[in-house]
């Protein structure tokens, strides 16, 4: 384990990369814009729908269905998070720590299982 | 925290580095698919951009994209719509920075290394809703709800097949788990280590939204999706830098995972005298070309075919490869383990 100095100075990198990041796409942008032609017309500021003028607001009603897969997204990610510190320390842990995630997955598995039985996992 | 000068240019070289490196990754790496692709279906691709094989055909398009006239759209959310692009863009470029090139040779060895590659992996998502959902366009709005349901959908067998590495290396440490590998998890003789990397090959194809998991950019329905309303520069940052870049990081981090990374693809004395950087890059390129394969050969997958493999195969395969490889771990007798 580095000490404390080292330890954040690793995320002061990451830090600064992050940005730099953005300066670049900044700076680039910046570039296009001095070298770019400008030549504003209202047809070309409405929004795309395949050459026709568009029907309505873009912001439209979709399918309510992915609400589904984001709220099964929230219980496997969080999994994740217990996943991560377990899956370094189970082998000093032994059979008692093993069954204990067996259990836990296995209750996820159970919603999965759920909300395939109910349907929601497919297109009607 | 005081930093001193020379800690200051070693940050600064490093800073150099990586923003060129992904930039020519996008470059390398679109004409690869250029040339790869061509060749798979009996075409020549581009021969006259550069004068040899048309070296410099992605080149002169990036530059036709530098020229091209800004649009917003009146009807754009035109704040979310300009901080989009760097969303998407900033983390694919933050994956590089944890990446093992050599035993000695990474920008950051972090202890949490894999930790935060999937974490940061996982920013450009928000970046792909910010960009649908702010160009107000009808084909950009169903794009986005497609691309967050299937990065979403995909993130977790990619989560699981890492859990397993770490399980096996018992350590998040990027240059740790390719110590652990004397032989690549992928050559691995029980299953295990073949399954984890099917589906992170899988699951990274769709995180990068290509064939045969493109729906989020069929162009034949829904134009490019989420960057519908996206031109010249921000079109390149938010969908060709990104896509490549994602492309190249995901071709690293599979070398890194499962294919022992720096180390020869089999422990054998007379293979140590290769350099390091030259066993990562060349695992590095096979993959990339195992990427580029899949774009001529498979047919899209259907947007509800696509979400139901996920949910109903490749997941349920991932959490009983946590278990498989959990038992292995503790109780496989030490003759076999090897």
């Amino acid at each position: 384990m580095p000490e404390g100095g080292t330890y954040f100075g690793q995320y002061v990198t990451i830090g600064i990369f992050a940005l730099v990041g953005v300066g670049l796409v900044l700076g680039a942008l910046a570039l296009a814009k001095l070298v770019a032609p400008n030549v504003p017309d209202t047809d070309k500021y409405t929004t795309y729908e395949s050459g026709i003028d568009p029907i309505g607001s873009g912001w439209s009603q979709v399918n309510v269905r992915y609400y589904i897969f984001a709220l099964l997204f929230v219980v496997f990610d969080v999994e994740a998070v217990f996943l991560f510190p377990w899956a370094i320390v189970f082998q000093g842990l032994g059979t008692q720590g093993f069954v204990e995630m067996v259990i836990f997955i296995g209750i996820l598995a159970i919603a999965l299982l759920y909300a395939a039985k109910k349907e929601v996992l497919e297109w009607q | 925290m005081e930093l001193n000068l020379a800690e200051w240019q070693i940050i600064i070289v490093k800073v150099a580095i990586i923003l060129g490196v992904v930039p020519m990754a996008a470059l390398v790496g679109g004409y690869a698919e250029h040339k790869v692709m061509a060749h798979l279906q009996h075409r020549l691709g581009p021969m006259y951009a550069g004068g040899f094989h048309g070296w410099a055909q992605t080149l002169a398009d990036g530059l036709k994209f530098l020229y091209k006239e800004d649009i917003i759209p009146d009807a754009a959310d035109k704040r979310v719509f300009k901080l989009a692009p760097v969303a998407i863009f900033v983390p694919v470029v933050m994956i590089y920075l944890v990446i093992p090139i050599d035993r000695t040779l990474m920008i950051e060895n972090l202890d949490l290394g894999l930790f935060y590659l999937l974490a940061i992996g996982s920013v450009s998502s928000i970046g792909l809703i910010m960009a649908g959902w702010s160009s107000a366009n009808k084909y950009a709005l169903i794009g986005a709800l497609r691309s967050a349901a299937q990065l979403i959908a995909y993130e977790l067998p990619i989560v699981l097949a890492a859990a397993a590495v770490a399980m096996l290396a018992g350590t998040l440490s990027l240059n740790g788990i390719v110590e652990a590998q004397d032989w690549p998890f992928a050559l691995w003789p029980i299953g295990i280590g073949q399954v984890a990397f099917l589906l992170f090959t899988v699951g990274s194809v769709a995180e990068m939204t290509r064939i045969p998991f493109d729906m989020p950019v069929a162009e034949s329905e829904i134009i490019t999706g989420p960057f519908t309303e996206y031109t010249g520069m921000r079109y390149i940052f938010a969908h060709m830098f990104a896509e490549m870049g994602h492309m190249v990081a995901f071709a690293g981090i599979a070398a890194t995972l499962f294919l022992g990374g720096y180390k020869p693809i089999v422990p054998w004395e007379p293979l140590e005298v290769i350099p390091g950087f030259v066993w990562f890059f060349g695992k590095l390129v096979f993959m990339v070309f195992l990427f580029l394969w899949m774009r001529p050969t498979f047919p899209r997958v259907r947007e509800d075919q696509l979400q139901k493999f996920a949910w109903k195969f490749l997941i349920p395969v991932g959490l009983a490869l946590i278990l498989a490889v959990g038992a292995w771990v503790l109780y496989a007798p030490e003759s076999i383990k090897g």
